[in-house]
């Protein structure tokens, strides 16, 4: 391998301990450290993550109490879009997707990776920086912009883009349909445009870092899981991102140019369109193409964290970490291959259906495989219960109910009745809401002592964990229920149906639980800022972990480490190593004469 | 009220817990000890949670499953339908046992093996024989569920028989409509170039162009006049040159369709595609006979939609552009479902639901719904499917074969849409009234 010291020569010229004062500037705006740049990343996400958790909250008031008015709703809509706080169905639409795209995409696409990439990266593999801090920056601040743009849409005529997001044109491609498709989806696209050019900055940054920049010893095969999944993402997120971009392209022409790529024989507002020829379909495979890699860009991340954080706090090796790397490559290289499974009934031939049953199936196997090396690792290991600890457990869970409901969706014959129900919308807020959501906030709490230098509130983390994982649970497990009765998604109200009476009583339960667990993140909010400031002071390795992070002072440097880059001797996951006093060996302690790596 | 009192008592409790937890930690910092250090009772705490939740997560799920199980969609009402339940079941059979087994042991070992300093953790960094195992397990299970699942799929989706019923589903925003052929069994060819208010599925007929082609003609005629002689300010005048340019190109478009009807009717006669829509039936109501095949074929106007069928377990997309479809047989006629028990009671517990909130009383009906995002009234986008006895069917489609889609008598055209929607409104009225077929 070609593991080297480059970074020690890095672009910037100045060696470890940098002479001048930086600028306020430089240092907290226009930072090309990576630790800062990662900070900015999680902030912001934060914010947008609440941003999408009220939008969820008015919403969700709207489906248990239906047509009845919320002075929480009028609160935040005014009497435009929700006149005396009763919720307008376009808005709802609105409320939806754009909920939908800042989860999906600013929160566990650029909050999880920007944030854990560029913390971890030049940390975990020993480097002074990411291979460009200024294409890093940039990274960040097309995502800042890209997202300043989003929340902009809300306020245009016609309301942000509605239809959903997965935007399927012709819906979102014709304004006369729906008015969200006006001016928001405009700026929609003007906003996912900027996003995936941040993603690609920091993807191609990432790759090249973890591959060139790896410090003396850190062999491939010695970096830590979150590496392996920080660097698997970032790869298929280059390779997929870009179509999203081609499509999102041609349905910009579609909008604003009179092509025809998505439209055909259209008749709509009592006139015959111009355009023919182009296909809604090919939209949704462009789409989907990037869609399913992207649930792995999402959940990946998450997953190497949790291998980490269960490792260290079971005080114990993960189990078979070239299984969990196998695993993560077949994953990786299976989920582009299996787009298909969200289009079985568009109309596609049914023996490319059978195919896409076939590749989709063949995922679980990784999946599996992954959540029985988690249990085993937990088997006669040493529990410690730090706040990342149970949220790590917690991804276990969501992951297992999350993956079998998978193998429902990705059974043709199956999907037909519960496709677009509410069912799919349980599966992916399990895995999503859930799961990867579970793995940035056990990052945050284990990695909030290197970002900040302060500890997080335990109690409260305890308090936040406990009462998120039993209000998600009650959110989102009992929609199959809702879902297996037939009931669609996205509908403003159920009460034109009376056959879905007898589950609406369901709705009012999940709206409950959501409201509940909406106010634990209250709980976080505070610990988290509130420990930036005033939290008691991190020691070097509070978790005492073998990672590499944890050489580094407390006392952020540019360059990392005041000395040289450490050197490698060891894979991570020497804890509890039989022959040796203390129950954890870093990194960079040498191998004894005659004693075995693993 | 009590709404906003629950909020702020909710709120203040979050508070409360989060000074709670300041409180401790200062106490805590004056003892010396470390927030990184986990105490032995922390930790014997969160095991405890874990065996709780496990038996939470448990109950809750039972709960559900005893609370909600007859509140989910009643028996199949179609052939399909019944083979697609059987798989379900059978595929939860198989999931339930790695569901339990997985999640027994997680929160069990999570809460047996709970730190102590006294004890060191198992070395165990791998073990290829069990990973081989749990390899190999997985993947034999999942040849199953893929064998199984594809034989339905094959069998759903193979093609229908010929002499299956056709009906066209035709989705816009915000309704459905369905059209039968006529006596000669043949749907009519359409073009999305021909709908106006007349015509909302643009059959082609010779004498269905003629009429948009005088139509056309005619509000070309009106737009040209206004330019001429009407004093307008120039964005005006901009948009009604772009609008007279795009009616010109239909109507040359639809000219050429003549072209090609006329060809096709030249070469074929009476069996020209272009014959058959005259007596094709346009209509509101949805009506299947019961165990007969049913070939639908679904077709939209504007966005992309999805025909929805639950009780029949069936769905395909309704795309611009394309004609897709699906086949079925339903099995139970909509007056025999109403009489099966599991029916009747559900029935009777909505009811109880429904009269609680003074609404009218529910009647049991299959519905198809839309199920595709489509636009603001996406949630109320329903036409009531009737499945009825091969005779009462028989007598439905006579009965209905008196009103075609275009009757010789000018008395009889058709008025399918129940409510004009308002995009059929922008023709202007005496434009409707120059096709109205001779
Ligand atoms: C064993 C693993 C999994 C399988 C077999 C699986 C299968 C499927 C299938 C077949 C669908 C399409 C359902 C439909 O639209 O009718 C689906 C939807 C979805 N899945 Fe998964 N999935 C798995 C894991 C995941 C993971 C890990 C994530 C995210 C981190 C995820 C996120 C989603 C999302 C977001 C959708 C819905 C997209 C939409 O239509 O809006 N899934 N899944
Ligand atoms: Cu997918
Ligand atoms: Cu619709």
């Amino acid at each position: 391998m070609g593991a080297t010291t480059t970074a020690e020569a890095g672009h910037h010229g100045h060696d470890a301990h940098h002479h001048h004062e930086e600028s306020f500037i430089s240092k907290w705006i226009f930072s090309q450290d990576h630790k800062m740049i990662g900070k900015q990343f999680l902030v912001t996400a934060i914010f947008m993550a609440w941003v999408a958790v009220i939008m969820s909250i008015i919403f969700r008031l709207q489906l248990a109490w239906p047509g009845e008015g919320f002075a929480f709703t009028n609160f935040f809509l005014g009497e435009k879009w929700a006149p005396g706080g009763i919720l307008d169905p376009n808005m709802y639409l609105a409320l939806v997707t754009i909920h939908g795209t800042i989860m999906v995409f600013f929160v566990l696409t650029g909050g999880l990776s920007g944030t854990f990439a560029n913390l971890l990266i030049p940390l975990q593999v020993g480097a002074r920086d990411m291979a460009s801090g200024f294409i890093n920056m940039l990274s960040y601040w097309f995502f800042f912009l890209s997202s300043m743009v989003m929340l902009s849409s809300l306020f245009v005529e016609g309301g942000p883009a509605s239809a959903g997001w997965t935007i399927y044109p012709p819906l979102s491609a014709l304004p006369q349909t729906i008015p969200g498709s006006g001016a928001g989806m405009t700026l929609w696209l003007v906003s996912m445009t900027l996003f995936i050019a941040s993603s690609l900055m920091g993807g191609l940054n990432y790759v090249v870092t973890i591959l060139n920049l790896r410090t003396k010893g850190m062999k491939m095969t010695r970096m830590p899981l979150t590496m392996w999944a920080i660097f698997i993402t970032a790869v298929l997120g280059v390779l997929s991102f870009p179509v999203l971009l081609s499509a999102a392209l041609l349905l910009l022409m579609d909008r604003v140019m009179g092509t025809s790529f998505y439209l055909s024989e259209i008749h709509v507002a009592g006139e015959a369109l111009d355009n023919v020829g182009g296909s809604p379909i090919l939209f949704q495979h462009l789409f989907w193409f990037l869609g399913h890699p992207e649930v792995y860009i999402v959940l990946l991340p998450a997953l190497g964290i949790t291998s980490e954080i269960i490792s260290t706090n079971a005080r114990k090796p993960i189990f078979g970490y070239r299984a969990m790397i196998g695993s993560i490559l077949a994953i990786g290289f299976l989920s582009f291959i299996v787009w298909g499974h969200h289009m079985f009934i568009t109309g596609m031939n049914p023996f490319l259906g059978s195919v896409f049953v076939f590749t989709t199936l063949l995922i679980a196997i990784p999946s599996a495989v992954k959540v029985f090396n988690y249990i085993t690792t937990l088997w006669r290991g040493n529990i410690v219960f730090t706040p990342g600890m149970l949220f790590s457990i917690g991804l276990v869970a969501t992951f297992i109910a999350g993956g079998l409901t998978g193998i429902i969706l990705a059974d043709s014959a199956l999907d037909i009745n519960v496709h677009d129900t509410y069912f799919v919308v349980a599966h992916f807020h399990i895995v999503m809401g859930m799961s990867a959501i579970f793995g940035m906030f056990a990052g945050i709490y284990h990695w909030f002592p290197k970002m900040y230098g302060k500890m997080m509130n335990t109690k409260l983390g305890y308090a936040h964990f406990w009462i998120t994982f039993v209000c998600a649970f009650g959110v989102f497990f009992p929609m199959h229920f809702i879902g297996l009765a037939g009931a669609p998604r996205r509908y403003y109200s159920y009460s034109e149906f009376p056959m879905f009476d007898t589950v609406v009583d369901l709705n009012v339960l999940v709206t409950v639980f959501a409201i509940i667990g909406a106010m634990a993140q209250i709980l976080f909010t505070y610990n988290f800022f509130y420990s930036i400031w005033r939290g008691p002071k991190a020691v070097q390795n509070p978790w005492r972990s073998n990672t590499l992070e944890w050489t580094t002072p407390v006392e952020h440097l540019h360059g990392n480490w005041p000395g040289p880059i450490p050197t490698v001797y060891r894979w991570p996951y020497d804890y509890s190593k039989p022959g040796k006093e203390d129950d954890f060996v870093p990194q960079t302690v040498p191998l004894e004469a005659g004693e075995e790596e693993h | 009220m009590t709404k906003l009192l629950i909020l702020l008592v909710l709120v203040l409790g979050i508070l409360a817990i989060a000074q709670l937890a300041r409180v401790y930690e200062l106490t805590s910092r004056m003892r010396g000890k470390r927030e990184e250090d986990i105490s032995p009772a922390d930790n014997r705490l969160n095991a405890n949670l874990m065996w709780v939740f496990l038996i939470t997560y448990f109950g809750f799920f039972l709960w559900l499953l005893i609370r909600y199980s007859d509140k989910m969609l009643p028996i199949a009402a179609s052939e399909q339908g019944e083979s697609t339940d059987w798989l379900l079941n059978f595929n939860w059979v198989i999931l339930f046992i790695p569901f339990v087994i997985t999640n027994v042991l997680l929160f069990t070992f999570a809460a047996k093996y709970v730190h102590n300093k006294n004890r060191r953790a198992f070395w165990q960094p791998h073990n290829n024989k069990l990973e081989l195992i749990w390899t190999v397990i997985p993947a034999a299970v999942l040849a199953v569920i893929i064998i199984y699942g594809l034989r339905t799929w094959n069998t759903i989706t193979s093609p229908a028989s010929p002499d299956a019923i056709q009906v066209e589903l035709y989705a816009k925003q915000f309704d459905w409509t369905a059209r039968y052929p006529g006596a000669d069994g043949v749907l009519g060819a359409s073009d999305f170039r021909l709908i106006n208010g007349t015509n909302p599925l643009g059959i082609v007929t010779p004498e269905s162009v003629a009429g948009r082609l005088l139509e056309l003609q005619e509000e070309i005629a009106g737009i040209d006049d206004m330019l001429a002689n009407d004093v307008l300010p120039d964005s005006k005048r901009d948009e009604l040159t772009d609008q007279v340019e795009r009616l010109r190109r239909h109507r040359s478009r639809v000219i050429n369709l003549r072209t090609v009807m006329e060809l096709d009717i030249k070469e074929n006669g009476n069996a020209s595609i272009y014959m058959a829509g005259a007596d094709d039936i346009v209509t509101k109501d949805f009506y299947l006979p019961v165990k007969q095949e049913a070939r639908l074929l679904i077709r939209s106007r504007d966005v992309i939609h999805s025909a929805y069928i639950p009780h029949m377990r069936v769905q395909m997309n309704a795309v611009p552009g394309m004609t897709t479809s699906m086949k079925m047989v339903p099995t139970i006629t909509t007056d025999s479902m109403r009489t099966i028990p599991e029916v009747v009671n559900k029935v009777n517990d909505i009811n109880a639901i429904r009269q609680g909130q003074g609404k009218e009383a529910y009647v049991f009906d299959y519905l198809l719904l839309c199920n595709k995002i489509c636009g603001a009234s996406h949630y109320n986008m329903q036409m009531t499917l009737t499945v009825t006895s091969a005779a009462e069917y028989e007598a439905w489609y006579k009965e209905a074969q008196k009103k075609p889609f275009q009757a010789t008598d000018a008395e009889a055209v058709p008025e399918p849409a129940a409510a004009p929607s308002v995009d059929d409104n922008a023709v202007p009225a005496d434009a409707q009234a120059a096709v109205r077929p001779n």
